[in-house]
């Protein structure tokens, strides 16, 4: 179990800062955007693997938040790129 | 007994949910352009937090819990190809990706031909108010 956890948490790491690193020099708006609906997921993810491992519920609200967040955010500012490009 | 089994479960899918996140990320960092970054980074949004969502569900079943994880993986499920698709879309529209490496590209006809109707229909519609200019005309999609 704790090899588990131990590998888990690298590999979340590894997406993580590999989605900030998209972030910080993503060349388009676009890739930035993609980068920040994959972190969210990744914490999304972590929250939810915290809830499993210690066995408790309480932050499944916050999961749910956080989808919702991120998906708005993504939609959104891909519609307001859309029509500024277009013109 | 059953202790152990639910927590092989648990650290299995949580394993494989952690594989994809860093998949994801991997090709966030080596893919070319934003159609392959997007084809990437849309994996975990849903099979990774279905993992995550059904491992919660099972490690401490009750009814409360297993709405909740209905309604977050119905949620992500309706808004995540939403999300994608709006993206893509925004990425074809505006050049972000890179026509050299697409195999076959079907939306260049129907958006050629979109974009001729629509120059057509505003050139009308100048001509019907003697050069009136307006913006309004451009902006079908």
């Amino acid at each position: 179990m704790q090899i588990a956890l131990v590998v888990a948490g690298v590999m979340f790491g590894i997406g993580a800062l590999a989605a900030v690193y998209r972030i910080v020099t993503g060349p388009s708006l676009l890739d930035r955007v993609i980068a920040s609906d994959v972190l969210v997921v990744t914490i999304m993810c972590v929250i939810g693997a915290e809830m499993a491992v210690n066995h408790h519920t309480d932050t499944l609200p916050v999961m749910l938040v956080l989808g919702m967040f991120g998906i708005i955010g993504s939609v959104s500012i891909a519609r307001f790129m859309a029509k500024q490009d277009s013109t | 007994m059953s202790a152990e089994w639910s927590e092989a479960f648990t650290a299995t899918f949580i394993v494989i949910a952690a594989f994809l996140c860093g998949a994801a990320g991997i090709g966030l960092l080596r893919f070319p352009d934003v159609l392959s970054r997007l084809h990437a980074a849309t994996k975990p949004q849903i099979l990774g937090l279905g993992l995550i969502v059904v491992d919660v569900a099972v490690s401490n079943i009750s009814l409360a819990t297993i709405a909740f994880a209905i309604a977050i993986l119905f949620f992500q499920g309706l808004t995540a190809p939403i999300s994608a698709h709006m993206v893509g879309r925004a990425a074809y529209r505006g050049d972000h990706l890179r026509r050299d490496l697409l195999v076959t590209d079907e939306l260049a006809d129907a958006v050629s031909r979109a974009d001729e109707r629509s120059s057509r229909r505003s050139d009308r519609r100048d001509d019907d108010r003697l050069g009136g200019g307006d913006d309004g005309a451009h902006e079908t999609d």
